[in-house]
């Protein structure tokens, strides 16, 4: 984040190489200890525990590790949590954008209010956005007899599941692109529309190509907790093995019964998808800063 | 057909109480010419060209062209193109296509596109720079590309709001030029916003003086800079010196007088005694001040010919009198202007 805000002020050669005159910096020992103190915490708690993962996912040898992933029930939570992240991911685009639109092109009463529910599913526990569901659809619900009479199952099912996961990314999307087009202004949109551009054509032609990036990193950020959701859709999914589980739950419960290697190749592929997921948006940053800084060096 | 841009009566508030925006204005634009709406920041002139455009709604008030209300016509429709001062360039398009974009959304077959593309860039002295994105030409390439792409659909008129205000001072005074010479070959009905009065006395047909909303003059460069019917204008289009007076019957007056205006003299039968205060060499004119007896610091702009002739010299004692002047009552209530009756 702060890499972020730093990436807005372009510097100059000259600006960058006089941040890192020795005159602002501490003195060697002081140095020393946060150097120090930096490795010792990333590497106990992040680089180790993520390496034992992949250790004790080949603790068996590649074999072991194919057999473990080919299990019936883990293959099948892998297509399920792939065919929710296909769902939710496009809805959710779909939505942020729509909010994020609103948010910043249009003054109206409850735009507050609607900018700071946006941001409700980052604050509240995964575990509540998945019990709302229960109350609502479940048998004892407010919805649940007549569910129940017309042979609607929600909970305990892929619908619950894509709700549950659906409501705690929805923020991710909107959340990105709303600063993106906050800033890009609205003077190409006005062009387009004197040049005789209707607004389906204005949004697609105009609107969506300077806002790209930002929509691509929201989605990024959108799948990976898609895939990586535990807690909501913990609640809502009954964990019926080889039917509701989706990959999380799949490694809590061959945890639980000591299937060690099972268990850490699933965590092991959600850990790809987190390391995938920083790269791409590494990438998207860097990409996204090169195009600012070509603007700049032109004017 | 070439038909006459009129606005009646204009007015549009951005908040119900206060001043609004633009407040009654009315003025025409030249058919095939250029007309500058010229004004400070704040005086109302960009919002009426978008109120024109139809990127605004008007309040109260008509926009006409030719006899055809078009107050209420939704943008897209009304035909006219719009340069930015941002250029607003669409960065993912090639000059090509950004110059292509109102003609394929109007579905133009693909080669009608190119050939007017080719005509475009022509016009905008663009040539070989149509797969180039915007990121890779200078400000004033950009501000060509703007153009061309506003004249590419045969706008009915040509809107500028504020078209060389991003620009450097060298490239402004060339896309001058340009917009001279594009005027001259379109022929097209052109409304510009500018706060540079340099810039509206040399390319304008017509000038529209603005001031707080409202329309405080409509002529010809001369008329506006000769003739200034408001001390705001006066003192606004080229510089001027305002001294209070009063007249015989003891109501208080503006005099304006423009420094070019003003005569020295070691004469003493011509006009007031005034000791020069500061005399700068700029070139073959010199720039003095002097002050009056009255302690008024009078600025002067003399050909330099003139100082050598005289021997002038900071401190010297000489005689001042003004060749023009302007009389206006001074009332010291905010000004508001009669209705231009153009």
């Amino acid at each position: 984040m702060a890499e972020k805000t730093v990436g807005l002020v372009p510097l100059s050669g000259e600006a960058k190489r006089r941040a890192h005159t020795p005159v602002i910096t501490e003195a060697l020992c002081i140095r020393l200890m946060f150097i120090l103190a930096t490795v010792l915490g990333l590497g106990v708690l992040v680089f180790l525990p993520l390496l034992l993962v992949f250790v004790e996912a080949l603790r068996k040898g590649v074999a072991g590790y194919l057999a473990a992933l080919s299990n019936e029930e883990t293959w099948h939570a892998i297509k399920l949590s792939l065919l929710t992240t296909l769902i939710v991911v496009p809805a959710n685009t779909v939505f942020g954008l729509s909010a994020a639109w609103l948010l910043a092109k249009h003054r109206f009463w409850g735009r507050r209010l609607l900018s700071t529910i946006i941001d409700l599913p980052f604050s509240v526990s995964p575990v509540v956005s998945g019990l709302v569901f229960v109350l609502l659809f479940g048998a004892q619900g407010i919805l649940g007899p007549w569910l129940a009479t017309n042979d609607i199952k929600i909970i305990f099912a892929l619908p619950g599941i894509v709700l549950a996961t659906a409501f705690v990314t929805f923020p991710f999307v909107a959340r990105e692109v709303l600063p993106a087009l906050e800033a890009s202004g609205n003077d190409e949109e006005e062009a387009a529309l004197t040049l005789g551009a209707h607004g389906w054509t204005v949004f697609f032609r105009v609107t969506l190509p300077k806002i790209k990036w930002a929509v691509l990193y929201g989605v990024v950020l959108c799948t990976a907790r898609s895939l990586g959701e535990f807690g909501a859709v913990s609640v809502v999914s009954g964990h019926i093995r080889g039917e509701t589980n989706t990959m999380p739950l799949q490694v809590e419960i061959l945890y639980n019964e000591y299937d060690f290697t099972g268990a850490f190749s699933v965590a092991s592929l959600l850990t790809l998808v987190a390391v995938v997921t920083l790269t791409t948006k590494k990438l998207l940053e860097w990409n996204q800063e090169r195009l600012r800084n070509d603007s700049y060096t032109d004017r | 057909m070439i038909r006459t841009l009129t606005v009646e009566k204009l007015t549009k508030r951005f908040t119900l109480k206060g001043t609004p925006a633009i407040f009654e204005s009315s003025f025409e634009a030249a058919p095939g010419g250029i007309t500058t709406l010229l004004g400070p920041s704040g005086s109302g002139k960009t919002t009426l060209l978008r109120v024109i455009s139809g990127l605004e709604t008007a309040d109260e008030g008509r926009v006409l062209l030719g006899e055809e209300d078009i107050t209420y016509q939704p943008v897209r429709e009304r035909g006219f193109g719009f340069v930015f001062q941002t250029f607003a360039l669409f960065p993912d398009m090639t000059v090509n296509e950004n110059i292509a974009f109102g003609l394929r959304v109007r579905k133009q077959s693909k080669l009608q596109i190119s050939k007017r593309v080719d005509e475009l860039l022509e016009l905008t002295k663009l040539h070989g720079l149509g797969h180039r994105f915007p990121s890779q030409l200078s400000g004033g390439q950009r501000q060509r590309v703007g153009f061309a792409r506003a004249l590419a659909p045969n706008p009915k008129v040509l809107l500028l709001d504020e078209p060389f205000g991003a620009l450097d001072a060298q490239v402004r005074v060339e896309l001058r030029q340009f917009l001279r010479e594009l005027s001259e070959q379109t022929q097209i009905t052109t409304l510009m916003v500018t706060h540079d009065q340099e810039e509206a006395l040399e390319l304008s047909d017509r000038i529209v003086v603005m001031d707080r909303g409202r329309i405080h003059q409509v002529g010809t460069s001369r008329e506006i800079y000769e003739a200034p019917r408001t001390p705001f204008v006066a003192s606004f289009v080229g510089m001027a010196n305002v001294l209070l007076g009063r007249m015989s019957n003891g109501a208080p007056v503006k005099t304006i007088v423009r420094p070019h205006d003003m005569r020295l003299s070691r004469d003493p039968s011509l006009g007031e005694p005034a000791t020069i205060a500061r005399l700068v060499f700029s070139g073959s004119i010199a720039k003095i001040e002097v002050t009056t007896s009255s302690q008024e610091t009078v600025s002067v702009h003399l050909p330099q010919v003139e100082v050598d002739r005289l021997g002038l010299q900071a401190g010297d004692v000489v005689h001042i009198d003004a060749a023009r002047s302007q009389v206006f009552a001074d009332s010291s209530k905010t000004f508001e202007p009669p209705l231009p009756t153009s």
